[in-house]
């Protein structure tokens, strides 16, 4: 009995240790104002003066600053938006790969599946910073471009909001694909045929039977996009211009140039909560698939 | 008033509503189909039975149009159907696996087809419940396939494959994933089935007893070639060939030198210290010419007396007995070391069994009991 309960105690204890005291701590510093000091806010919590001299400190005022200045609430739809559109195109160009994948002969399925996760071998930050020497006015894209002859002017590519879907959808594609390839290497070969036998041409047969077949793949493959894109900083800070506005670059400018850990924090909470629906959601799609496979 | 007999195989006048004509299937060096040619008439349930890897699901795989011929041409109705693709034949197909959609209920599973067609709702809804009522499934028609048995699920793969009246049903081994006893009743509902409808039948199987079942035909295959085609009682009766007797329930295969001594009738050197076989065969031997003796156990009587006037006659030692409730098949040692079969029906019950092992017994068969056979 207690063996068990150690057990299953090993991952709450975990998740209380790097999930649960952090956000706590984040939260409070949500709650608190900002001061010239080290660290930048107050109060400190202090023995002497006892918890409730210390709780009578904190308030709401960050969040409600939230809503008054709109740089934050149209950094949240403006991210919101680049999520979305960023899945989609990811789901567009991830869909065929996998289904490419999916058909191809038993003994290329490994080395097609290595080659989809081998850029996770190199540093994120180092891709990120090749797609700017790609991307650049003098890059590599605009110097082919160029020399085919197909332009005669470089294209701005980099910090616009082009480059940032390019960074996302390239960095997000082996999330996309890994359980959309999944789904179809499961499916059946002959419900295809059945389906063909039944009167559907080759198109009408993927709309009616692979499609919906490999539906939990795409809404699972959807959401491991979404969710970190939401939050992504690395990639519109690099990638992006000025006008791109994404919160997790607001978030970052917050913390490190206004040095405004208060509110910095309450961005960070605001974030968490509307990251929460669609990781249930999430969490309700993969509960579905499993019942449906028993 | 006496039905006609159903036999357009033997009508000269009928055309077949498949006509495979020197049909081979090539895949890369592998020979699946052999040059075959045969004809499949209307209303007939044929069953294509063979081992595995004798080409018998390629056979149906081109009749779908999942599968092109290399040389040769299928006709369906007196049309080629090379050009035609799958959703565009007048056959459909019952999947070994069933393959049902898992995402779709029952009824959208059999309205499936007829939605392609364009067929109008109320039509659909009436088709769809004609085929529900037809394999008992009124009741299960909102759920989903994993929600159903396996016997349902192969009464709603059916149902989906009648639903769009074709003129061909494939079955691949329909009844393969059901146990024995469910497949037995199952085999009767297909054959009801079959007569109500009138639709034409065609079945891959592995299982001799099955085809022996439903079949109005079975054409027994090997290596891509039709071995024989004839009516189950002619194959069990009269097989053409060592091969088809052997595939076909239990069988003696007696290795012998034919002397003819009289009209259709021969003598059969077999073993030696053995006397002659008295055989009747309509088929012609020359003198000299080896041949083999089929001849079924439950055609072989087991006696404890020597018999007298039998045809032939044989003495030996029983080896095994294989007990199988209803019959028993005892396995009989002869001198000369070869054994033979003998079935017979248990009519007493099994602590008054006359034979027990090591003892001495007579075997006998008629002339006629066994079937001559060149190869």
């Amino acid at each position: 009995m207690m063996r068990r309960f150690t057990l299953i105690a090993i991952p709450y204890l975990w998740l209380l240790a790097l999930f649960l005291v952090p956000f706590v701590i984040v939260f409070k510093i949500s709650l608190s104002d900002v001061a010239l000091a080290r660290p930048p806010y107050t109060p400190h919590f202090d023995w002497a003066a006892g918890i409730w001299a210390f709780l009578s400190e904190l308030d709401f005022e960050n969040f409600v600053w939230l809503t008054q200045d709109d740089l934050y609430w149209k950094a949240y739809l403006s991210s919101l938006k680049i999520a979305v559109i960023s899945t989609l195109l990811t789901l567009l160009v991830g869909y065929p790969m996998a289904y490419a994948m999916a058909r191809a002969p038993q003994e290329w399925r490994a080395t097609l599946m290595m080659l989809v996760i081998l850029p996770f071998w190199t540093s994120f930050l180092i891709r990120v910073y090749a797609w700017m020497g790609i991307l650049s006015n003098e890059g590599f894209l605009n110097q082919f471009l160029l020399w085919t002859g197909i332009i005669s002017e470089p294209l701005t590519i980099l910090n616009t909001n082009t480059a940032v879907y390019i960074g996302i959808v390239y960095t997000y594609l082996p999330f996309m694909i890994l359980p959309i390839y999944a789904a179809l290497e499961r499916l059946d070969e002959s419900l295809i045929e059945a389906a063909e036998d039944l009167g559907c041409s080759r198109l009408s047969a993927f709309w009616l039977v692979t499609i919906p077949l490999s539906k939990t793949g795409i809404i699972a493959g959807c959401f491991l996009v979404f969710i970190p894109v939401l939050g992504e900083f690395v990639i519109p800070s690099l990638l992006g211009g000025s006008d791109t506005l994404m919160i997790g670059k607001v978030l970052w400018e917050e913390f490190f140039s206004n040095r405004d850990w208060p509110v910095a924090s309450a961005v960070a909470v605001v974030l968490l909560l509307l990251l929460i629906i669609p990781i249930v959601l999430f969490q309700r799609n993969q509960q579905k698939q499993q019942e449906a496979e028993q | 008033m006496t039905s006609p007999v159903f036999e357009p195989w033997n009508d000269p006048e009928a055309k077949p509503l498949i006509q495979f004509q020197n049909v081979t299937k090539r895949f890369g060096d592998f020979t699946a189909i052999d040059d075959l040619t045969i004809g499949i008439y209307e209303k007939e349930f044929f069953a294509l039975l063979g081992p595995s890897g004798c080409g018998k699901t390629t056979m149906m795989r081109m009749l779908a149009g999942f599968e092109t011929p290399t040389e040769g041409s299928i006709y369906l109705a007196g049309q080629d159907m090379a050009p035609v693709p799958p959703n565009k034949r007048a056959t459909n197909m019952m999947f070994q696996s069933y393959a049902l959609f898992p995402h779709l209920s029952i009824w959208e599973n059999i309205a499936f087809g007829l939605k392609r067609e364009g067929m109008a709702k109320p039509e659909i809804s009436d088709r769809v419940n004609e085929m529900l009522r037809l394999t008992r499934l009124e009741k299960f028609a909102s759920r989903k396939p994993h929600q159903i048995s396996g016997g349902q699920r192969q009464r709603v793969a059916l149902a989906r494959s009648l639903a769009k009246k074709p003129k061909l049903l494939l079955l691949d081994e329909p009844l393969g994933a059901l146990d024995k006893k469910l497949r037995q009743d199952t085999q009767f509902e297909l054959m009801d089935i079959q007569e109500k409808t009138g639709t034409t039948f065609v079945i891959v199987t592995h299982d001799q007893e099955e085809a022996m079942t439903v079949a109005s035909r079975v054409a027994v295959m090997d290596n891509g070639r039709i071995i024989q085609v004839a009516t189950p009682d002619r194959i069990y009766e009269t097989p053409n060939s060592v091969y088809v007797a052997d595939f076909i329930g239990e069988v003696n295969i007696i290795d012998g030198i034919a002397t003819p001594n009289g009209e259709e009738s021969y003598s059969v050197a077999w073993k030696d210290g053995q006397a002659p076989l008295n055989v009747k065969s309509p088929s012609t031997f020359s003198d000299g010419q080896s041949c083999h003796l089929a001849i079924r156990p439950e055609k072989v009587t087991i006696n404890a007396e020597k018999p007298t006037g039998a045809d032939n006659v044989v003495e030996g030692k029983i080896l095994d007995i294989a007990y199988l409730g209803n019959l028993s098949t005892y396995h009989v040692e002869l001198p000369s070391g070869a054994v033979i079969k003998a079935q017979s029906a248990n009519t007493r019950r099994i602590s008054r069994r006359a034979f027990t092992w090591e003892d001495t017994v007579w075997l006998s068969w008629t002339a006629t009991a066994g079937v001559l056979l060149a190869e």
